[in-house]
């Protein structure tokens, strides 16, 4: 029997997918694997913290996240955590939902990318509102989103039907951030 | 003309720039008006209302009178341009505005003539009668006499940004108080912001011959700039005007980016700041005031200060001979300055009788206990009237310097309602104090704007306001610097016949300002709206407080007791454009797109925006024309074949937990909890008012695990609800829900043969499948959910795949439904579909519309409690007086009707009173003909009625049968069987 393409992913129809790179800083597609939301019920954050602590990582705090090898946890909103890059474990405090393709990443990498991200993004940014490690459910534009702060750079994710925008909003600022550079001189 | 050994300009640096098409040459370092004035122009510009010749003022952004509008490549046009904050570039293209046919010979100068009958509030009085006039001849015929700059009629699509900084201090203003306070904080380690409006730090220091610790005072100025950009912490933003003060910490800045250099690709023009700091310091310094005298408009009367700015800064005077005057030191200081600089001064006159004994030592001729009382030269100044004592007589001079005391720079203090303190000794208003009702929280004024005058005293003050905001600052010596703080006094108008101007941007004079008083406009805000004073792009910033200080005098009060006018964001013009970035176009929403977007434009649908989504219209055909037919063939596809189309813009919600049922029938109108794994229902969602949220199917995919369809439209609305209704009403019940609209991608399925095109592509057999049966299955090795429900009315599926999966599985359905004679159907037909079964969707739902009104009340069930179903009993939702959902069509076949239109009973007038009701939706049956859904009073008892759809915009007038809203199938068998 035919097997269904998957040639949706991770891109999801979005057309111009090649990096771009710009003002010191790189732009690229992210694939983030699977995805799932974890949510514990009401009162079990930390039973639930426990369980995930026995697979080395745990439930994050507000505004946080965790990470080991290639998998990483994310606070992602009042009493969830998305678990990004591993399959999810059965918990049985909590509501685990698949939320794989459901969610598109992009990469914004450099010594600039802060700069970038503050064309769109309202929350305070600066290293110590925002260390690494640091997970912000905001708005990039009009597009809400989930941002880590990981590896000098951000990740940002957003659901995947508005990868498109997102793209163009963060290709824009990078362009426009670079003919600033560029007009200085 | 330029003096030599003056002057920040690069010499080395030539320009060439336009102005009125004539070459002007310049500088690196000039601006607009530095390098018009080097070339001798004096006339820049017409006055707003009389169309009088003007020449530049001041040197900076509160400029009233040199406007122009700047040519770019392309045919765009930027009006209203400052020429002195416009700088000069390599072929800068200059034009003078509000002038016709040109600035030298301009035929509304007639205004000037009239000047009797154009007085304030002219229009009032003067355009009464007739009174269709007024909108069709007079207003049109004021507009073009009098105004600004034009535009180009072009769309703006030049580049402009947005961004957001953040810092624990925002410095407002780089002169010796902003530096000085930056340097404070920024050496101590604070994260600090210093915002400059100019292209250079140094603010008056840039302007005058100052020396600071044994340098020139810009020299100083460069050095601590260049100390703040070797601080990490401190961010310099140059050419950033903070234009407000909002809640929260909250600033709004204007920064110019690329109006100083000719356009670049991707360059912004400008960016719009919102800077969020909890303290700000506000070192905005202090403006020097014009003195009202008889023709004190014409060009080469100047403001002294800016006389010195234009020599200092730009090597720059405006005239050989210069007369200075003004009740102030800074008069002596300017006619030392340009004496120093070898250019002739014709006169000092300074009003009073016993000016400073070093007055009368320069190389000039001192009029003490005089003053100015008329000009001479109608396109530059020729002379000036001198009285002293009982005498008149006139003096050349080409430039007037008027050195009238300064105002300090208060309008940020009070954005928040504090309205300004004035200051008996000072002869100011200074910034409100800290503890005053409506002060801005967290802003401190500094320097020249909190009063002080010597620059010692304000390198002083911008040190201690630093100190005292920042946590254990190191303390550090003050530089050495003038202390010189010459005394004011409240000077404002010379008191002889003649117009003398106030606001020379909108043109009003004292007499405007005194005949306001006479009329009973004697409040400051009456009289400012009467006389336009303070209204101008310059925002009174050169005339406010002399007008308050005129309507006090003319009122018999004090200035204390006439007060100002309420100061509002922001303090300067800002664009549209830069405050909507990237929001032209299509950047007006983000967009979003199915999965199988790309698979559906290459059939070569017309896109339709539903939401922030985009779906297809209809699938054209060749050989087709227009919609209607398409739409007709693919009604076609699911009455008789297969059709498919995409639903993954469908809000999903997964739920999960054992207590999701009971959460369910709480914010359901109908019950949840008793629906059995592998079954769908459809639901009704009420508002806390018990109208009408939205609806949809719910279904059970597994004892604990639910997948919730919103419209839509309504996706965002109903997640809210849903948090709204888990966080304050059921906190503790076991259920989770998270969005998964996203993930996957859904197509419907139906038609006659729908059962057999799944049948061909399924991994395991379908076998026994109910309407309204649910489960997950695998489909051609991918996970899919797989419902059994309809939206049509025809034997239908939902199928539901990740993403990923989902342009190739769109394909794969659209071939096998061809292959079954059908193919895939738009939005047209699936709208055509659902009216036919009455269906609803949020034009039904919108908002206004109860359960009642719909014919759905047996859905609120009376076995629970659920979110608006008491609300939904209040009288006045339910009874025959409600309108209730309908069928229409129309009598007379071929005769349009359209949605919006309103239902009226034969016989009854055509006005809004006698409406019965409306359309909501209507479509082309290829059955039924056009049929509609409608609203219409006790409704549901008029099936077979006639009604008269009228829609008075398109002209439409058409008798129809008030029918039930069901017209296809109505017992369903087609959709169950």
């Amino acid at each position: 029997m035919a097997e269904l393409i998957a040639n949706g992913g991770p891109g999801g129809g979005l057309a111009a997918v090649e990096p771009i790179e710009a003002a010191g800083c790189t732009l690229e597609l992210l694939d983030l694997g699977p995805v799932a939301a974890i949510q514990p019920w009401p009162g079990r954050t930390g039973a639930v913290d426990t369980a995930l602590k026995a697979r080395g990582l745990g439930f994050p705090a507000p505004g946080r996240s965790l990470e080991v090898a290639d998998t990483r946890i994310l606070w992602a909103g009042r009493e969830t955590a998305f678990l990004i890059g591993t399959a999810p474990p059965a918990l049985s405090e909590a509501a685990v939902t698949d939320l794989t393709d459901g969610w598109a990443g992009v990469l914004l990498l450099g010594e600039r990318a802060a700069e970038v991200l503050a064309r769109l993004v309202p929350v305070d940014l600066r290293p110590r509102a925002c260390p690494e490690g640091t997970a912000l459910r905001t708005l990039l534009g009009h597009v809400p989103c989930l941002i880590l702060r990981r590896g000098g750079g951000f990740e940002v994710m957003v659901m995947r039907s508005f990868l498109s925008t997102a793209w163009h909003e963060l290709a824009t600022a990078l362009r426009q951030v670079a003919a600033r550079r560029a007009a200085q001189g | 003309m330029r003096v030599e050994g003056y002057g920040l300009i690069d010499r080395d640096r030539p320009l060439k720039a336009r102005f009125d098409g004539r070459e002007i040459a310049g500088y690196a370092g000039d601006t607009l008006a530095s390098a018009l004035i080097a070339d001798g122009t004096r006339l820049i510009g017409r006055s707003f209302k009389y169309h009088r010749p003007r020449g530049l003022m001041t040197t900076g952004l509160e400029e009233p009178n040199g406007l122009v509008e700047i040519l770019e490549p392309g045919g765009q046009i930027t009006p209203n341009t400052r020429a002195t904050v416009q700088e000069l570039f390599e072929g800068l293209q200059a034009r003078s505005q509000n002038r016709w046919p040109s600035l030298r010979y301009d035929l509304l100068e007639i205004n000037d003539l009239l000047w009797p009958y154009l007085g304030a509030g002219f229009y009032y009085k003067t355009f009464m009668w007739p009174r269709a006039f007024w909108e069709k001849v007079y207003e049109p015929l004021i507009r073009r006499a009098a105004g600004l700059g034009r535009l180009s009629g072009l769309h703006d699509e030049a580049p402009y940004e947005r961004a957001f900084a953040h810092a624990d201090l925002l410095v407002i203003g780089a002169g010796p108080a902003g530096l000085m306070a930056a340097l404070a904080a920024g050496r101590a380690g604070a994260d600090v912001i210093l915002a400059e409006a100019d292209s250079r730090a140094g603010g008056r220091l840039l302007h005058e011959a100052e020396t600071i610790d044994g340098q020139p005072g810009a020299a100083w100025a460069d050095s601590v700039l260049t100390e703040l950009r070797t601080l990490p912490n401190v961010r310099v933003m140059l050419r950033t005007t903070v234009t407000g003060a909002h809640d929260g910490g909250g600033w709004a800045a204007l920064e110019r980016v690329g109006l100083h250099r000719p356009p670049a690709p991707d360059l912004p023009r400008e960016c719009f700041w919102r800077i969020t700091a909890p303290r700000a310091i506000m070192a905005t310094g202090a403006l020097e005031r014009p003195i009202a005298f008889p023709d004190n408009d014409r060009p080469g009367v100047m403001l002294a200060s800016a006389v010195r700015g234009y020599l200092h800064r730009y090597g720059a005077v405006a005239g050989r001979k210069v007369a200075v005057f003004g009740p102030h030191d800074d008069a002596q200081r300017t006619a030392r300055d340009l004496v120093a600089a070898g250019v002739t001064v014709t006169a000092l006159i300074d009003p009073r009788d016993e000016a400073p004994e070093t007055a009368a030592t320069g190389d000039w001729k001192l009029y003490a206990g005089s003053v100015v009382t008329g000009t001479r030269g109608r396109k530059g100044l020729t002379a000036v009237r001198i009285r002293r004592g009982g005498s008149e007589f006139w003096v050349d001079a080409e430039v007037l310097a008027v050195a009238g005391g300064w105002n300090p720079t208060v309008s940020l203090a009070c954005h928040m309602g504090a309205r300004p303190v004035w200051d008996e000794g000072r002869a100011a208003f200074l910034p409100p104090p800290a503890d005053a009702s409506g002060a801005v929280p967290g802003l401190t004024p500094a320097g020249a704007a909190a009063g002080h005058v010597s620059t010692a005293a304000c390198l002083a003050d911008g040190q201690r306001v630093a100190l005292g905001l920042v946590e254990d600052a190191p303390d550090f010596p003050l530089p050495q610097a003038s202390d010189a703080a010459p005394a004011q006094t409240a000077f404002w108008d010379v008191g002889a016949k003649g117009r003398a101007w106030v606001d020379f941007a909108n043109d009003v004079t004292t007499k405007d300002i005194r005949l306001a008083a006479q009329e009973g406009f004697s409040s400051v805000e009456h009289m400012k709206r009467y006389t336009t004073q303070g209204m101008a792009p310059d925002q009174g910033r050169n005339s406010n407080v002399t007008a308050v200080a005129l309507l006090a005098d003319a009122t018999g009060r004090s200035i204390p007791d006439t007060g100002t006018t309420t100061f509002r964001p922001p303090v300067q013009p800002v664009s549209i454009a830069a405050m909507g970035a990237g929001a032209r176009g299509k950047g007006f929403a983000p967009q979003r797109f199915t999965p199988a977007d790309a698979a559906i434009r290459a059939r070569f649908a017309p896109m339709v925006e539903s939401g922030l989504w985009y779906r297809p219209s209809y699938f054209p055909a060749p050989g087709e024309e227009g919609w209607e037919a398409a739409c007709a063939r693919e009604v076609g596809y699911v009455r008789n074949a297969v059709g498919i189309t995409d639903v993954s813009t469908l809000g999903k919600i997964e739920l999960q937990g054992p207590d999701t049922g009971e959460f369910l029938d709480f914010v359901y109108a109908n019950l949840f909890s008793t629906l059995s794994p592998g079954r769908v229902r459809y639901g009704l969602m009420l508002r806390e008012d018990g109208h009408v949220m939205d609806d949809g199917t719910t279904a059970r995919l597994s004892e604990d695990r639910w997948v919730m369809t919103t419209t839509t439209a309504a996706a965002g609305q109903v997640m809210r609800h849903l948090d709204f209704v888990q966080q304050a009403h059921l906190p503790r019940l076991r259920t989770r829900f998270v969005s998964v609209t996203d993930r996957w991608a859904q197509f419907a399925i139906a038609g006659p043969r729908a059962r057999r095109l799944l049948e061909g592509m399924l991994d395991a057999p379908l076998g026994e499948f109910p309407f309204m049966a649910c489960a997950e299955i695998t489909l051609m090795g991918a996970p899919a959910r797989l419902f059994r429900i309809s939206f049509s009315g025809e034997h239908g599926y939902e199928i539901a795949v990740p993403a990923r999966y989902g342009p190739a599985l769109f394909r794969d359905l659209v071939a096998r439904a061809e292959s079954l004679g059908g193919g895939a159907y738009g939005m047209e037909a699936l709208n055509v579909l659902r009216i036919e079964k009455g269906f609803l969707t949020h034009a039904e739902l919108h908002g206004r519309t109860t359960a009642f009104d719909l014919g759905l009340e047996r859905m609120v069930s009376g076995k629970k409690d659920c979110i608006g179903r008491e609300a939904a009993q209040r009288p006045g939702l339910t009874g025959p007086e409600r309108q209730q959902l309908v069928g229409l069509r129309p009598l007379l076949p071929g005769r349009r009707i359209t949605a919006g239109a309103h239902l009226f009973d034969d016989g009854t007038p055509l006005t809004r009173p006698h409406s019965r009701g409306y359309v909501t939706s209507v479509g082309p049956s290829p059955s039924f003909g056009w049929i509609g859904l409608a609203f219409l009073e006790d409704g549901r008892a008029r099936h077979g009625d006639r009604i008269r759809l009228v829609d008075r915009l398109r002209h439409i007038d058409t008798p129809c049968e008030v029918c039930p809203p069901v017209f296809f199938d109505p017992d369903g068998g087609r959709m169950r069987g």
